[in-house]
């Protein structure tokens, strides 16, 4: 890999465009609009193609504006079919956007008098070619792509800092914010302007495939690992600068495994995207797949295992005897754990007799003393359940055992408490309810349970 | 700009004598009808914007199944083979975006949005190698994006034609199933259909749609295809079978428009001119659907103002009038009475052209006239009097209603009533009258219109009536 001078300056005007789009998008993505940076982006072109033909300049500031209107006008149009034909958002979105795309197109090509105008080479740049078109600047020269996201970065963090409690209140509670008084509709617009200007900015220094990425995937995945704006808008920040540098790294080195030189850096940016959302989606606390399947397998255990302790306590009293192996590690249906299988259970088995509550006794197994109490709670909620579902749910005797089953797992010393309150010593198939005095000491052992 | 077709060549197009013109804009059309039909689908499910999703998808597609052709030992250019990429890529798309939303529970427009662009730049940067490989021919693969329908091979329309009235098929046969799962998925889904496989299959059809649309109008505008006919047909029905078909038709009239117009007219992109001529049909329905169109809106709109307009008149003369007498006037008392315009004006919050275009009104539909010379006297005829007992009758139970059931304030019941009065239909009337008078154990009040039509005198001498006191 060669690095040079370009090569920064292709990273540094990537990371610019990418920040920009990555702290405008997250509103879209927030007001669950993401699609609208796929529809301004192309309705942007009839808007850039009419600024051109009125003023015949190829200047930024014409550009930006006839692109501002273009974004208005798509949002505009979006509200009135979805409110007047009763219209799903969504298609609204894809009616106009289309619409004003096909018109961009004819615009272009028919007032082509003379010469087929490519509609990529003139308004679409490439963010390899970006740092190469300088400017001089107060002496200094400088990528003419910077100088332009340089300023509409600055005119979005302003956007976002100046409005930033309106954005965050119509943001998350568009129908609060409009209860108290904040104009939601003004504030939606004034979005829209930012956004299409972000996007026609950054479609003209680098192109448009980048755009539309760097506005939905740095939100999406910022809001994977945090739900405050700040830091919502600051991580979004974070993966906009990895997608850039990783983008143009794998641009630069990829091909080259295969015998190939560069591919597109702005394509490659949005490969890196996609496995940056890939490795959130999987690693993201709380929502990642990661943590949703650790959960799972704990309260899959912590549930076998005191289901394993109610199992001895209920063969013992059935049997009068220790249970063997075979009876404990069997497969049972659990509502809170899924199925619980001969290998949960074997698991479960194995965490209780280290952590003491079970011991072998000849031929099986039989609880300790604290492993005797915890039995006894479970086992003292599961009938108490089982009297009061009988008595008061009105549910068959036949069927409480089912429901009493799950509720055990989740019935604190109070509830039990209330529930002893009405029932009897018995459960209603005549079976012993443990005592209190059995069963609730144990909450804070006196001593560590080594048993006696 | 300027140059017009020779009127030859416009029936040539028109009549479709030309073989290879025949075949791409029946072609064309026949891919409207199925994406309309099928757009109706996705449309009411929700999913209009999948297929912008998939479309972006089938780049990737494309590539990669070019560059399988090509380590094969092909040139890349069989155009099946580059189709069942297309497809291959927007399958992926479909199943990633259902995966995402319901196993990562991703917002269902992040999940479109993050396919879209990020299968899009997987494509980009696919094509970025291809160009630079100097095995098979890579032209051309880029006008997927655009579209080409000039220069479609007849064999390519043949097999966009065909697939078409596959889709077109299937989407009948399946008609039913679609049409419990637009509307009612859960319900669907206790009555033993197999919602997902249906879900499946119904964006499976898009998937199909776009890949043979992709060479006629590119794959950005392909999502108007499927999305601007079946939103256009909501505008005219609630009738699923009638929207299906008028979706279908405006589809396959935009095909055929806009492939015609752009055989006619050089340097007119097809693509673009199939999608403004089912656009155009869009502002159509727009402006004109008998449902739920701009103008039928405007004119009920009117209408309603309208009437509201004559009710207020006809109760400002007779509570005008009324308070001349001692007790409520009939028919006859009514219309001997003359008010003065200024009267009138001062009664309501009335601008003077507000007033004078109300007067109009009655001028010209015969309730109200003129008994002296004075512009400024009227006098309400035998049909305005009676309608003006009745409309006074309204608004006063209206009142009465408010006070005695809505819990509403006195002082406030007035507005409340002029608001109510205007929608209240016959039967409703009846019925609060038979309360009313049930409650106040009257018997029938029923004799005479002049009876009839107003309520005793509690109401009309209360508070509640702060508008009848200049």
């Amino acid at each position: 890999m060669n690095w040079s001078y370009l090569d920064t300056g292709i990273v540094v005007v990537a990371a610019v465009s990418a920040t920009s789009c990555a702290l405008i998008g997250s509103f879209l993505v927030l007001r669950r609009m993401s699609m609208m940076g796929d529809a301004i982006s192309h309705a942007v072109l009839p808007g850039i193609a009419a600024a051109f033909l009125i003023t015949l300049s190829r200047d930024t500031a014409v550009i930006l504006v006839g692109a501002a209107l273009a974004g208005v006008l798509t949002a505009a149009f979006t509200q009135l079919i979805h409110q007047a034909g009763n219209v799903d958002r969504g298609a609204a979105m894809g009616v106009v956007f289309t619409t004003m795309f096909a018109v961009g197109l004819i615009l272009i090509v028919r007032s082509a008098d003379s010469v087929h105008i490519d509609v990529h080479a003139v308004f679409y740049g490439s963010v390899e070619l970006a740092p190469l078109n300088e400017v001089l600047v107060a002496g200094a020269r400088i990528p003419r792509a910077l100088l332009i996201l340089g300023a509409v970065f600055l005119a979005d963090l302003a956007f976002v800092l100046l409005l930033y409690k309106e954005l965050n209140l119509t943001s998350f509670d568009a129908e609060f914010a409009r209860a108290i008084g904040f104009n939601s509709r003004l504030i939606h617009y004034a979005l829209m302007v930012m956004v299409a200007v972000t996007i026609v900015a950054a479609f003209e220094s680098v192109g448009s495939i980048l755009v539309i990425a760097m506005l939905i995937v740095p939100g999406v995945v910022a809001s994977l690992f945090t739900r405050r704006l700040w830091s919502l808008l600051v991580a979004g920040q974070a993966v906009a600068l990895i997608c850039a540098l990783g983008g143009h790294l794998t641009a630069i080195t990829v091909p080259r495994w295969f015998g190939l030189s560069d591919t597109s850096t702005a394509g490659m940016m949005t490969v890196v995207a996609g496995a940056v959302v890939a490795v959130a989606l999987v690693a993201a606390p709380e929502r990642g797949l990661a943590a949703r399947a650790l959960h799972r397998v704990r309260v899959a255990l912590a549930v076998g295992r005191e289901d394993l302790l109610v199992e001895l306590m209920r063969v013992e009293e059935r049997a009068g005897r220790p249970p063997r192996r075979r009876e404990l590690v069997r497969e049972e249906p659990s509502r809170i754990a899924g199925r619980s299988t001969r290998f949960d259970r074997t698991a479960a088995l194995l965490v209780e007799r280290l952590r003491g509550h079970v011991r072998r006794a000849g031929a099986g197994y039989r609880l300790s003393a604290a492993g005797r109490t915890l039995a006894a709670r479970l086992l003292r909620s599961h009938r108490l359940w089982e009297s009061y579902l009988f008595a008061e749910g009105d549910t068959a005797a036949g069927e409480v055992h089912f429901a009493a089953h799950q509720l055990e797992h989740v019935t604190s010393a109070g509830m039990r408490a209330d529930l002893a309150r009405g029932a009897g010593a018995t459960d209603p198939h005549g079976r012993p309810i443990p005592g209190a005095s059995d069963a609730e000491h144990a909450d804070r052992p006196a001593r560590p349970p080594d048993g006696s | 700009m300027s140059y017009l077709p020779p009127w030859e060549q416009v029936v040539r197009v028109l009549l479709l004598s030309d073989f290879n013109t025949r075949v791409v804009v029946v072609g064309v059309a026949l891919l409207g009808m199925a994406s309309g039909i099928v757009g109706t689908f996705t449309l009411l499910r929700k999913r209009a914007l999948v297929s912008d999703a998939v479309s972006h998808a089938t780049l990737p597609g494309i590539a990669a199944a070019w560059l399988v052709m090509v380590a094969l030992g092909g040139t890349g250019k069989w155009f099946p083979g580059l189709l069942i990429g297309a497809a291959a890529g927007g399958l992926t798309a479909v199943g990633t975006v259902l995966t995402l939303r319901s196993v990562l529970r991703l917002h269902e427009d992040a999940a479109l949005g993050i396919v879209l662009s990020v299968s899009f730049g997987i494509g980009i940067a696919l094509l970025g190698l291809i160009q630079q490989m100097r095995r098979g021919s890579a032209a051309g693969l880029d006008s997927f994006i655009y579209g080409k329908t000039a220069s479609m091979l007849t064999a390519d329309a043949l097999l966009i034609a065909v697939i078409s009235l596959l889709l077109v098929v299937t989407a009948v046969l399946l008609f039913k199933e679609f049409h419990l799962l637009c509307f009612d998925a859960p319900y669907a889904a206790t009555q033993g259909f197999p919602v997902a496989l249906l879900d499946v299959l119904m964006l499976g059809l898009v998937v199909a749609v776009t890949v043979i649309g992709l060479q006629a109008v590119g794959l950005i505008l392909i999502v108007a295809l499927l999305i601007t006919p079946a939103a256009a047909a909501r505008f005219w029905t609630h009738d699923l079978r009638v929207m299906t078909v008028l979706a279908a038709l405006i589809g396959a009239a935009g095909g055929f428009i806009g492939a015609g117009l752009s055989a006619l007219v050089p340097r007119l992109p097809a693509g673009a001119v199939i999608v403004v001529t089912t656009s155009a049909g869009f502002a159509i329905s727009v402006l004109f659907g008998t449902r739920r169109g701009l103008l039928r809106l405007l004119i009920e709109r009117r209408r309603a103002d309208r009437r509201i307009r004559r009710e207020h008149l006809l109760r400002a003369v007779f509570e005008h009038l009324e308070s001349r007498f001692d007790v409520t006037p009939g028919v006859q008392e009514l219309a001997a009475g003359t008010v003065h315009r200024e009267q009138l004006a001062r009664h309501r919050g009335w601008t003077r052209a507000e007033l004078a275009a109300a007067l109009r009104a009655g001028l010209r539909g015969g309730w109200l006239h003129r008994p002296t010379d004075s512009r400024e006297e009227f006098r309400l005829t035998a049909g305005g009097a009676q309608q003006a007992l009745q409309v006074v009758r309204n608004h006063r139970l209206w009142e009465l209603y408010l006070i005695r059931y809505a819990d509403v304030a006195t002082s406030r019941v007035d507005r409340g009533a002029d608001r109510i009065e205007h929608v209240l239909g016959p039967a409703l009337v009846a019925e609060l009258e038979a309360q009313l008078d049930r409650q106040r154990d009257r018997a029938a009040v029923a004799e005479s219109p002049h009876a009839l039509a107003l309520p005793p005198a509690p109401l009309a001498a209360g508070p509640g009536n702060p508008a009848g006191s200049p």
